[in-house]
């Protein structure tokens, strides 16, 4: 799914951000070089800020966001999630560390720089959708190019096109009040995107809608990005819905990124026990790839060929009836793939083996 | 028993005594009993004094601004004559139309043609004109002081107790400094009403700006809005509804002030109209003109009200503006040809008053033993044993018997009875406040010794809010004595007092049947809230009509106004408890009674003490204007000092009202406080 190589330049970076709350938030971290410090050093930094009465919501959160990628921020209530993605954008803003857009540290640009960035580059879905009661459907889309002094012809062709972009046609004169909370965070995603950003944030989008309708946005907001690829922070509490849209995804903790990497990743390679809590509950099989569990052995020949992003869910009908397995086509090369593969990976996840011993 | 109550224990108990001693000592303890004039300070010359060189001093500045203030007047007075009523008719039924649909604008024409065919177009019309000057500067006056108080705190604590001060100095009062510095004329209502009229403006910006959600103004800011586009085109927009309740609330405020600046006369209006033929004891003319400010203000509150709640401005075409404008010319020339729709002939004027009178002559002569017999009730048995106590109010003459050391000693046996078998159920506190009724009605309030009075009045501040409360209540105390205006302060107690009393428990009987009764509540509700739209001296009208002028009448017009909010706050409070508490409660087999007396009641205490608040603040506000029917309080002393230019005098008298509203507030809330923080409950204070 990954769409750029590892390599490429990061669109959007967040270096040693730490934001506090509280009286006295701007003493603390004043004679401290917050990028010079280790992780260790900046877990400990945080505990004594809290023992001293101070309020941490973002302990040194660092990561790239590369261009055209889907980046989730995962985390439970209060693990300050929100308060990141308002950091990126300056809505909060953070009391030490950087953010680079394209290389520019925003945290150095005047606010008038920084509205014109807002206006040309960034646009943001929240929660709760933050339309503007007395304004229309089209008005609500075309509020931001109205806020730049665009004209009204181009105005409302360029909130047409958007409309129509997230399925709102002839929906234009009705007003917030009228609509459903999809078709609302509707609205609120053809605004963000009215703009045409270069990079979206979404503050979980989708949280205040119904089971079946927030399944339907994730399918229709990856249709979208598909089409658009923007480079994405998409912050949610569902660990679920994380694993089905990102790229690449953050779980943050108490203010602090606690794991960075491919959703695979953090189902194989949980760095501790919060992380692996989450993945329990997770159905593996419609997760992992043959690629990601198959073995590193050569093929015995003439066995049936799969490319490696076929889903195991898809392979466990073939592989029960199949003992000799199948051959996964990893780039160039062949390699094996049995049922005791599939078996081996999905028991890393079980944390307690009591129930039968050898 | 905790620390806490064994102290209140012991403050009551002192004040019981001090009380007792006072009551049985009345007559040996002089100036204890009856402050003595040598200590009152002569507060009311210098005042005066400095009033004058204030005015010889600034009255220039004044007078200009009155000068510059009778040009949007005498504009707005000609344009509303001018125009004939026929065009205003088309124009006030379509506001009417767009705020509240086809009800509302039948409503308006029925008004309009009634202040047409009863002859008080032109009157009406230079009452409007005042409110209309008047209202789009005190909503300017209020959105710019609200807007500073959202946008510094700083500014936010200076304007809140200002605003506070402002609302509890009753309207009467407004007008004489007014007076005296804007000297005689229109202008004087004008400036009146943008001050009446302006901070519930304030107030509702500040409400409304404070109240757009963090969500909104995100959005608003990702979308690149620039301070001041994200204040015009996010904050206030989305502010809107709540800043249009302001709108209306000031509306309503400023017709009411220009009614009641009637009051200083030279002007031809609907509120002189009213006062004059009162006066005159013409009480059908009154009436008649009465309903025409009802209806004036119940259109201006619909209407007003009705634009503020539309949800979504759906139908923003201009079709029906131009359609409106077409008509409006069309009846502008309709009453060129036919004069009857610009001026309405004299020949034409509808006036029942004459029969009016002589029905109610008739209702005097027929049922003068009814009225009398409810009157003297009324009179005998509960307000004069208030005012004078037992000791003087109970006579061979009225209640059949004397006040003889035998009943006496009865009456005493009986009330230590009472307290005897609450302190051996171990409520001592409740036993220390029946001995401490008892003695104050055996007295009566005036006969009572102000040492003794102000002593309840500090424990009771002391008990609702601890020692702050108590220095305050005692420095309000102190300025009611000092300046001498003691005598007249009890008397608006008393009156007060007496109507807050029934109007609390009617109003908040009638508040419990409507809460589980919904015809009843339906029939209540329009009643109350034509009550509470009507300018106050309206409401005088129908009581002084019957029962002539004097305290009996004053306290009618306290309880029907001060019932209001007695009745909706309790309605309100038991129909909005916790759905889950109810529920439990009706689950584990509460009949509807029990549900009512356990649970229901109990948990809307901290709503029904907030009603209480309320109606001791429309009493109070009643109360002022009842100096018209002729009572001797502190209104009168108002009502006095503007009749007469004493400025030292109407002041006094003014702050030592807004002295008692003040104390009477921060008592009841503190009470309303304590009990929500032991219910764990905190209440939304607007209703």
């Amino acid at each position: 799914m990954t769409a750029s190589s590892p390599t490429s330049t990061p669109k959007l970076s967040c270096k040693h951000v730490w934001k506090l709350y509280g009286k006295g938030a701007d003493q603390h971290l004043r004679n401290i070089d917050v990028a010079g410090q280790g992780a260790a050093e900046a877990r400990d930094l945080a505990q004594s800020i809290r023992d001293e009465g101070g309020i941490v919501a973002s302990t040194d959160v660092s990561f790239d966001v590369l261009p055209g990628e889907i980046f989730v921020i995962m985390g439970l209530s209060g693990s300050g999630k929100s308060t990141i993605v308002r950091c990126l954008s300056r809505l909060v803003e953070p009391t030490a560390g950087e953010i680079l857009l394209d290389g520019e540290d925003l945290l150095k640009v005047s606010s008038k720089e920084l509205i014109d960035i807002r206006r040309h580059k960034m646009g943001m879905v929240f929660q709760s959708f933050g339309l503007m009661p007395h304004l229309n459907v089209l008005e609500n889309v075309a509020f931001p190019l109205k806020l730049q002094g665009l004209g009204d012809k181009e105005r409302l062709e360029r909130a047409k096109r958007v409309i129509s972009l997230v399925g709102l046609e002839g929906r234009e004169s009705s007003f917030p009040s009228q609509l459903s909370g999809g078709q609302q965070q509707r609205v609120g995603i053809a605004r963000s995107l009215a703009v045409e950003p270069e990079v979206w944030f979404l503050d979980e989008p989708f949280s205040a809608l119904d089971p079946l309708i927030r399944r339907q946005m994730q399918d229709e907001f990856l249709r979208l990005q598909q089409e658009l690829h923007k480079s994405i922070v998409f912050i949610t509490h569902d660990f679920l819905e994380a694993l089905r849209i990102a790229d690449r995804m953050a779980i943050m903790k108490d203010g602090a990124v606690v794991q960075i990497g491919r959703p695979v990743d953090l189902i194989l390679n949980p760095v501790d026990d919060y992380v692996r809590e989450f993945t329990k509950d997770v159905p593996w099989e419609l997760i992992l790839t043959a690629g990601d569990v198959a073995s590193g052995n050569a093929p015995p020949a003439g066995i049936k060929e799969v490319p490696a992003s076929t889903n195991v869910a898809d392979l466990l009908p073939y592989l029960a009836s199949h003992d000799s397995g199948v051959a996964v086509r990893k780039d160039d090369t062949l390699v094996h793939m049995t049922s005791q593969n599939v078996i081996a990976a999905l028991a890393s996840g079980v944390s307690d083996a009591s129930a039968v011993k050898d | 028993m905790d620390s806490s109550s064994d102290r209140s224990l012991v403050v009551w108990l002192a004040v019981t005594v001090l009380v007792a001693i006072c009551v049985v000592f009345a007559k040996n303890l002089g100036p204890l009993v009856i402050y003595p004039d040598a200590l009152v300070l002569p507060v009311t010359d210098p005042m005066n004094t400095a009033m004058r060189w204030f005015v010889v001093t600034f009255g220039w500045f004044f007078k200009a601004i009155s000068w510059l203030l009778d040009w949007p007047i005498l504009l707005a007075k000609s344009l509303l004559h001018a125009v004939p009523w026929a065009a205003w008719f088309v124009l006030w039924i379509y506001l009417a139309l767009r705020a509240g649909g086809r009800g509302l604008a039948i409503f308006t024409a029925i008004s309009l043609m009634y202040m047409v065919t009863f002859g008080f177009w032109s009157q009406s019309m230079n009452s409007f004109a005042l409110v209309v000057v008047s209202i789009p500067m005190a909503v300017a006056l209020g959105f710019a002081l609200g807007t500073w108080g959202f946008l510094s705190d700083r500014a936010y604590r200076i304007i809140m107790p200002i605003l506070d001060l402002m609302q509890t100095v009753p309207a009467f009062a407004y007008l004489l400094p007014i007076l005296l510095l804007f000297g005689f004329g229109t202008t004087v209502g004008l400036v009146a009403s943008i001050l009446f009229a302006f901070p519930p403006m304030v107030r509702n910006t500040i409400v409304g700006l404070r109240g757009v959600p963090d969500e909104v103004i995100e959005s608003g800011l990702m979308s690149g809005a620039t301070p001041s586009q994200l204040f015009w085109r996010v904050r206030v927009p989305t502010a809107q509804r709540q800043i249009l309740l302001g709108v209306n609330q000031t509306t309503m405020a400023s017709l009411s002030m220009v009614i009641i600046a009637s009051i200083i006369g030279g002007t031809n209006d609907i509120g002189w109209e009213v006062l004059s033929t009162m006066r005159k004891a013409q009480f059908g003319e009154s009436l008649l003109a009465g309903i025409v400010i009802a209806l004036m203000a119940m259109v201006l509150d619909r209407i007003t009200w009705g634009f503020a709640v539309q949800s979504s401005p759906t139908k923003r075409g201009a079709a029906g503006w131009i359609i409106c404008a077409v008509l409006f010319g069309a009846a502008w020339l309709l009453a060129l040809l036919f004069p009857p729709f610009k001026d309405w002939p004299e020949a034409w004027v509808l006036n029942p008053a004459p029969a009016m009178n002589a029905g109610l002559e008739w209702i005097f002569v027929e049922f003068r033993t009814v009225l009398e017999a409810i009157k003297r009730a009324a009179l005998f048995y509960l307000m004069l044993p208030i005012k004078i106590g037992l000791s003087q109010a109970v006579s061979p003459f009225t209640w059949g018997f004397a006040m003889t050391p035998a009943v006496t000693t009865g009456y005493s046996l009986i009330v230590a009875a009472v307290a005897a078998y609450f302190s051996f159920k171990g409520k001592l506190l409740p036993a220390l406040w029946v001995i401490l009724f008892a003695l104050v009605l055996y007295s009566g309030l005036t006969g009572l010794a102000w040492v003794a009075l102000s002593a309840v009045i500090v424990a009771l501040a002391w008990q609702a809010g601890g020692k702050n409360l108590a220095l305050w209540a005692l420095a309000g105390v102190a300025f009611l004595l000092l300046t001498g205006i003691w005598e007249p302060s009890v008397i608006s107690l008393y009156l007060c007092g007496v109507g807050v009393l029934l109007s609390f428990i009617f109003g908040s009987a009638i508040g419990t049947w409507a809460s589980e009764n919904d015809t009843v509540s339906r029939m209540v509700r329009p009643v109350i809230d034509t009550l509470q739209t009507m300018p106050l001296f309206v409401i005088l009208i129908p009581f002084v009509m019957v029962f002539k002028i004097g305290e009996f009448t004053a306290l009618l017009a306290i309880i029907v106004y001060a019932i209001v909010p007695a009745i909706r706050y309790t309605e309100h409070g038991l129909r909005n408890l916790p759905h889950d508490v109810i529920e439990a409660a009706t689950a584990i087999g509460t009949t509807p009674r029990q549900l009512l007396w356990q649970v229901k009641l109990p948990l809307a205490v901290p709503s029904i003490m907030l009603g209480l608040n309320q109606t001791i603040m429309f009493g109070i506000s009643m109360l002022v204007i009842t100096a018209l029917v002729g009572t001797d309080d502190l209104g009168q002393q108002i009502y006095i000092g503007l009749g007469d230019g004493d400025f030292g005098v109407g002041m006094t008298a003014g702050i030592g009202m807004a002295i008692i509203a003040m104390i009477a507030d921060r008592i009841t809330q503190g009470f309303s406080q304590q009990i929500q923080a032991r219910l764990g409950v905190k209440l939304n204070e607007s209703l």
